[in-house]
């Protein structure tokens, strides 16, 4: 994985220390609120319901697990003792002091972290494919660029105060792990025709509000031009993004608005005019390369006997195997997902004692590595299969083994009303109430993949628009009611749910899912699975059944 | 009046007229529209001539003048509106205006490294006691991502 540099380290060392100057001038009472707030939200500092949020940058999502341990001191010192993984493979506390935070800046500094960018209407943190470099479908290992996209995004003089977020993913996979068409730029690794692999560019996708599929702005960019076009990119939407309207001021209204041939125009033209003097080398890209190089796998059989064994004698091992781990590019290893969704924790959250924990495995079992995923769970990407009967029993005890990875209970959740300010509803309590209610393990795998996502209002950061299941808290005078749309996708097939009908009550909500997933048992087909089906049957019978 | 110019802070030495303002003598800043409107007779103004710039403004527009400009103020309306951080680059680079940029208005103290990586080598603040605070921003980093221009 990525290790700094001199430069890296000085520059966020010395953002430690900008920080603190600006804190200190704060409580001063020289600088004044408004202006407080543009410089925190750029520290990755928020001020919410019970007190400040500070999120930290998983730069595309990759942890060493000296990192974690961080991480998990952190919230010890600072923090209630746990942290939270967010969809954008970031991390965040939920009730650090502001006073703190730079302490905390200077902590994560230490370990070549930091929270720059993590908020504010700026370029935030690129991400990934949490299988990046390991999974069988790969084009390219997508990590190198995303590594050159982040250093050309932090603290890029000309884009601190963009008309809004804005937000860059990178996929380098055949299957789309990374959300990218709802991105304001996605990012596909493909090859052209002559076998050269380059970037297919996608712009103004993105969920909230107004959730929308990215357009291809082109088709084919090489290598080399990666920097000039997100440059072009950014100047256009900079000085063209509304700003009169922050509910329409993101790339996806300008492109909307102006059209995608229109937009093209402008971003080429600029394009042309800077791509000769900002090209990045080749050799700034294999020495990029180099740091993400594969680590020493042992060479080892194919199918491990002992593993094997494992399986077919334990199998509640064997459902583990089959649900929270994939193949990986080595046969003899396995990627494996650390569920963050246990039934009785909120979703994404991880104690400090988990964090430790973890952190002690992927040391002993892969390489000293964790990613976290944009369904807010962990994943060990190097894992032997001859370890796998160990690390499970391991993660078991730790909670941290709930077979439930890509079915119902898997859920994508925000923290609603419970921390955040803008939330019409809760949404912690009711992940609580369907985790629950799914509960036989046996009913939840006949069920299989299953996205739900459900958040607490419209800003939709649990991406309720693309869940095969979204569950959407709306406000009506005061009472807690919840929006659901059925066949929303984030992967290749690309799609936003329809609604199902009038909002539910609080208290109806648990039961609407159930009902909603009796309908697809009985009008399954085959192994179709419940995205399929509403894609089939479309949302009539579901909706007939409901209300 | 003080202000940041070349990192240091000296005193101003031009008038900057609104739109409603006669045109006095010495040096003047005016707006974009009224460059537009009165250009040929300014053609025999005997001071040096800024343009103040709205965020709005559109760069090109002035292209062709910038050899009769000396000095292009970008005034900022709000510190969260970032256009005029995309104007100074492109003065700059594409333009190759060398004369000064300003900065105007309602920036903060803290966004004077930014402005100064982007072109910008003047810094007019409303609150004129927080230049130094200013001034000393521009320290706060040695090390850089990317190409600044000057
Ligand atoms: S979706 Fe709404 S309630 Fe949930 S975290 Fe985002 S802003 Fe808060």
């Amino acid at each position: 994985m990525y290790q700094y540099t001199e430069t890296d380290q000085t520059l966020i060392d010395e953002r430690v220390n900008q920080y603190k100057r600006q804190t200190k001038r704060y409580l001063q009472g020289e600088i004044g609120e408004d202006e407080f707030r543009a410089l925190r939200l750029m520290n990755g500092l928020y001020i919410q319901t019970h007190a400040p949020m500070l999120r930290v940058a998983g730069p595309y999502g990759l942890i060493s697990s000296k990192q974690l341990r961080m991480l998990a001191h952190i919230s010890r010192k600072y923090d209630k003792c746990y942290a939270h993984i967010t969809t954008r493979q970031n991390i965040q506390f939920n009730w650090p002091e502001l006073e703190n935070v730079p302490d905390i800046l200077a902590d994560l500094a230490s370990v070549q972290m930091h929270a720059i960018q993590t908020s504010g209407n700026c370029l935030r943190n690129t991400t990934t494919d949490p299988l990046a470099g390991v999974c069988i479908d790969e084009i390219e290992d997508p990590r190198p660029y995303c590594e050159i996209i982040r250093q050309w995004t932090i603290l890029h003089p000309e884009f601190a105060y963009l008309p809004r977020k804005f937000k860059i993913a990178v996929s380098g996979s055949e299957q789309d792990r990374a959300a990218t068409q709802f991105h304001d730029i996605g990012l596909y690794l493909v090859k052209n025709e002559t076998g050269k692999t380059g970037f297919k560019v996608l712009v103004g996708g993105g969920l909230g509000r107004t959730p929308i599929i990215g357009k291809i702005i082109r088709p084919f960019l090489e290598k080399q031009h990666l920097l000039s076009y997100l440059e072009a990119i950014l100047r256009v939407y900079n000085l063209k993004g509304r700003r009169d309207n922050k509910y329409k001021s993101r790339i996806k209204i300008l492109v909307r608005e102006s059209g995608i041939e229109q937009m093209s125009k402008w971003v080429e033209t600029e394009w042309l005019q800077i791509k000769d003097g900002m090209e990045v080398s080749e050799d700034r890209i294999s020495s990029i390369q180099a740091e993400f190089k594969p680590p020493l796998y042992e060479t080892l059989a194919k199918q491990d006997a002992g593993f094997e064994s494992s399986k077919t004698e334990s199998s509640a091992f064997n459902t583990w195997i089959n649900l929270n781990t994939v193949t990986h590019k080595i046969s003899a290893y396995r990627a494996v997902y650390v569920s963050l969704k246990a039934s009785n924790s909120p979703p994404g959250d991880i104690t400090d004692k988990q964090l430790d924990a973890v952190a002690e495995l992927a040391d002993q079992y892969s390489f000293g590595e964790i990613r976290t995923t944009h369904r807010q769970n962990l994943v060990l990407a190097d894992v032997k299969q001859a370890d796998l009967f160990a690390l499970w029993q391991k993660l078991d005890r730790l909670s941290l083994a709930t077979p439930n990875i890509g079915t119902a209970t898997d859920m994508i959740c925000c923290p609603g009303l419970d921390f955040c300010a803008l939330a019409n509803a809760g949404s912690i309590g009711i992940a609580k109430e369907i985790n629950e209610a799914l509960d036989d393990i046996d009913y939840l795998h006949d069920i299989g993949e299953l996205k739900i996502n459900m958040s607490g209002c419209m800003n939709g950061c649990a991406h309720q628009s693309v869940g095969h299941i979204g569950i959407l808290g709306v406000d009506k005078k005061g009472v807690e009611w919840y929006q659901v749309t059925l066949g929303g996708s984030s992967e290749n097939d690309a799609a936003l749910g329809k609604r199902l009908g009038p909002a539910i009550a609080k208290n109806k909500i648990t039961q609407t899912i159930e009902t909603i997933l009796g309908v697809y048992i009985k009008q399954r087909q085959d192994n179709e699975i419940f995205l399929d089906t509403v894609n089939r049957i479309g949302v009539s019978p579901f909706k007939e059944a409901v209300y | 009046m003080k202000i940041i110019k070349d990192k240091k802070i000296i005193e101003d030495n031009w008038s900057h007229i609104t739109d409603d303002d006669a045109i006095s003598l010495g040096n003047i800043t005016i707006s974009l529209s009224r460059w537009n409107d009165e250009k040929s007779s300014l053609s025999s103004h005997t001071g040096k001539i800024g343009i103040r710039l709205a965020p709005s403004d559109i760069i090109e527009d002035i292209s062709d003048d910038l050899n009769k400009i000396s000095l292009i103020g970008l005034e900022f309306p709000a510190f969260t509106d970032g256009r005029s951080f995309s104007h100074a680059r492109l003065l700059r680079s594409r333009y190759d205006f060398k004369d000064e940029i300003r900065a105007m208005g309602n920036f903060m103290p803290d966004q004077v490294f930014y402005l100064s990586r982007v072109g910008v080598n003047a810094f007019q603040l409303n609150n004129s006691d927080q230049l130094e605070a200013a001034l000393s921003t521009m320290n706060d980093f040695t090390v850089q991502y990317q190409a600044s221009t000057s």
